[in-house]
């Protein structure tokens, strides 16, 4: 007769975690993808190559040793450029998805702790975002010139404030499902006893939504990040491939598939590689989300 | 979604909750034009630099006197007064690129976006809601991871990926289908057929359809897996409703009234695909237009184009948002 075995919480939610095959499959396709992106100034050392150099004499070079998947029309290293490009993507994406969580936990717990007239209005503001045609205005605020908007000139010319634009453009956009979820999550903590408790041993407001609050409505807001990362690489994508997004020579999956384009019947592979990045990282990041989402959501036990 | 309204007592609380939405959405309209007009005036390129830049023969004078002349020397905000003046009166402007004023460019393009977006929702429906229903029928069966692995990879593709791949097969390979175009309606060469205007949209409500298919075929499933819990559809099944009247007319009749609040929300982001999907196949629409406006420095037609991009996704939501009261009369709008 053995003692029932004890498991924690996180034990079980890992546990979950693990039955979900694609989520698991993706978090290691996700792992690899991080790990030889974070390595790929390693790896140009390595094969002593540049993904910027250009190599007019080797354009359109198929497969080989040298260059593993092949070249592009200026002779760089395909394969290199991916990975570098997979940089951009994955550090727009989690930064922006991370800035876009801390804007939209804001706004939910306000509106969700305080109700009444504040709610109504940041819910409405979040109702409408969530309804505007995003694209169009992204493409607005990626075209307007940063000098004539007050940036000092230093700062525009340099290669990564056209990364940090993304970033912040994207988010300013991107916190409408936290916000929502998170304002859900506050409406039906703040009747609770702990937030009572709280309360009459005279916590603050900013106290009991942040130290009480908050932490209790984690697991949506993990869930909905890592499904926004998803999107927001996608968006990136589309801005660099429509030329407004990060600019050549910085390699980016979305302004490699704009020159693919204009080569598409010279190299038709050359407009493969870059989209299948963007699509294998994106459906990995959306099969982790699902997954998290089973295996944090009480629910989903008597399934 | 929901609308408090004050507490006076009228008749009819659906016209009133209409009547307040649309004041609403006209306000936004309003914001929204005041923020794009800030923006455009910082757009690069400012017409009289451009006009200045290719002609050697104009001298600074000249310059500020065209400046003068289309009042550009003036201060923003008088700008943009002016501009709404105007624009209350229904003079929108002139295109900077098509030398025509920007309602007649915009017409036909509304027509041509709409028919687009109509399509891919029609596709999309027909296609979703019998998939998503099969696939809650039978959960976690072989059959719906397939579909959750398929419908997870219309979410995730890239839309101008999608439809490079697309031209890449059908166009350059197999040559059944255009590459793009509108099949002489933009080279006005005379009115094609029916036909040959339909092989022209193919592709593009294709590229357009696979994330719309995507999301609601997921959508449609987990409504109908929740339908199926519900306590009226063990009522029916208790009363010996055969299975599939159980299935159509007690689950799915449900099922669709969280479908139409997501279709209510999701016209915005289907505007935002059919900027991609135009543009990929020179489909000529609103998205196109706008795109094409900003890269080609004309911010007066961008816009205009944006706004009424804007007010038809908006007016979209808002319909969606009326046939959810139709569907759900539990819904009240007190």
């Amino acid at each position: 007769m053995s003692a029932p075995r004890r498991r924690s919480l996180a034990r079980l939610t890992f546990e979950r975690f693990l039955e979900h095959r694609m989520a698991l499959a993706s978090a290691a396709v996700l792992a690899v993808l991080s790990l030889a992106a974070a390595g790929a100034p390693l790896i140009a050392a390595w094969l002593a190559l540049d993904p910027n150099e250009v190599d007019l004499l080797a354009r359109y070079a198929p497969p080989s040793a040298a260059h593993p998947l092949g070249t592009d029309e200026l002779g760089r290293d395909v394969a290199l450029r991916l990975l570098y490009g997979g940089r951009v993507s994955l550090l727009v994406g989690l930064s922006t998805a991370l800035i876009a969580a801390v804007i939209g936990a804001v706004i939910g717990l306000a509106a969700g702790y305080y109700g009444g007239w504040l709610d109504a209005l940041l819910m409405r503001l979040t109702d409408t975002v969530i309804a505007l045609p995003l694209l169009p205005l992204l493409i607005v605020l990626a075209a307007a010139d940063l000098e004539k908007l007050g940036v000092p000139a230093e700062l525009t010319a340099a290669p990564e404030t056209g990364i940090w634009r993304i970033v912040v453009i994207v988010a300013l956009v991107g916190w409408t499902t936290v916000a929502r979820l998170v304002r859900g999550a506050a409406l039906s903590l703040r009747e609770r006893d702990f937030v009572l408790a709280a309360k009459s041993q005279g916590a603050s407001g900013a106290r009991v939504m942040f130290r009480h609050i908050l932490p209790n409505a984690v697991s949506p807001i993990v869930v909905a990040t890592t499904l926004s990362v998803g999107n927001i690489v996608l968006l990136e994508s589309v801005l660099s491939f429509l030329g407004l997004g990060i600019q050549p020579p910085v390699a980016s999956w979305g302004n490699m598939l704009t020159n693919a384009q204009e080569t598409i019947y010279e190299a038709p592979l050359l407009a493969v590689w870059p989209g299948l990045a963007i699509f294998v990282t994106v459906i990995a990041f959306n099969f982790l989300g699902d997954g998290l989402q089973d295996a944090l959501d009480p629910r989903a036990l008597g399934r | 979604m929901r609308w408090r309204a004050t507490a006076r007592k009228r008749p009819d609380p659906v016209t009133r909750y209409a009547a307040g939405r649309l004041v609403e959405s006209l306000l936004v309209v309003a914001l929204m034009s005041f923020v794009v007009y800030g923006l455009m005036a910082a757009m690069p390129g400012d017409p009289i630099d451009v006009m200045v830049q290719s002609d050697p023969h104009l001298t600074p004078q000249d310059a500020a006197r065209l400046k003068a002349l289309y009042g550009l020397d003036k201060p923003l905000l008088e700008r943009y007064g002016n501009w709404v003046a105007a624009a209350v009166r229904g003079d929108f402007g002139y295109s900077r690129i098509h030398n025509r004023p920007v309602l007649e460019i915009l017409a036909p393009r509304l027509w041509n976006t709409l028919a687009l977006m109509g399509l891919t929702l029609l596709v999309s429906l027909a296609l979703a809601i019998p998939i998503g229903v099969a696939s809650a029928l039978k959960p976690y069966s072989p059959a719906d991871y397939a579909v959750n692995f398929a419908a997870l990879a219309g979410i995730s593709v890239p839309a101008f990926w999608l439809a490079l791949l697309l031209i890449m097969l059908f166009s350059v390979e197999l040559g059944w289908l255009p590459a793009g175009g509108m099949g002489g309606l933009d080279a006005g060469d005379g009115a094609p057929t029916l036909w040959e205007r339909a092989r022209y949209i193919v592709l593009p409500v294709a590229a357009l359809s696979a994330a719309t298919v995507g999301g609601l075929t997921r959508f449609v499933r987990a409504a109908t897996m929740e339908a199926l819990r519900q306590d009226y559809v063990r009522t029916a099944r208790a009363k010996g409703a055969g299975r599939w009247r159980v299935v159509f007319r007690h689950a799915l009749r449900n099922a669709l009234i969280p479908v139409a609040t997501v279709l209510a929300l999701g016209f915005g982001t289907l505007f935002s695909g059919a900027l991609i999907t135009e543009t990929m196949f020179g489909w000529l629409g609103m998205g196109k237009l706008i795109y094409d406006s900003i890269i080609g420095n004309d911010y007066n037609m961008a816009l205009v184009s944006l706004l009424f991009a804007t007010a038809l996704v908006l007016f979209g939501n808002l319909l969606a948002d009326l046939c959810y009261a139709w569907l759900d009369p539990r819904v009240s709008y007190r």
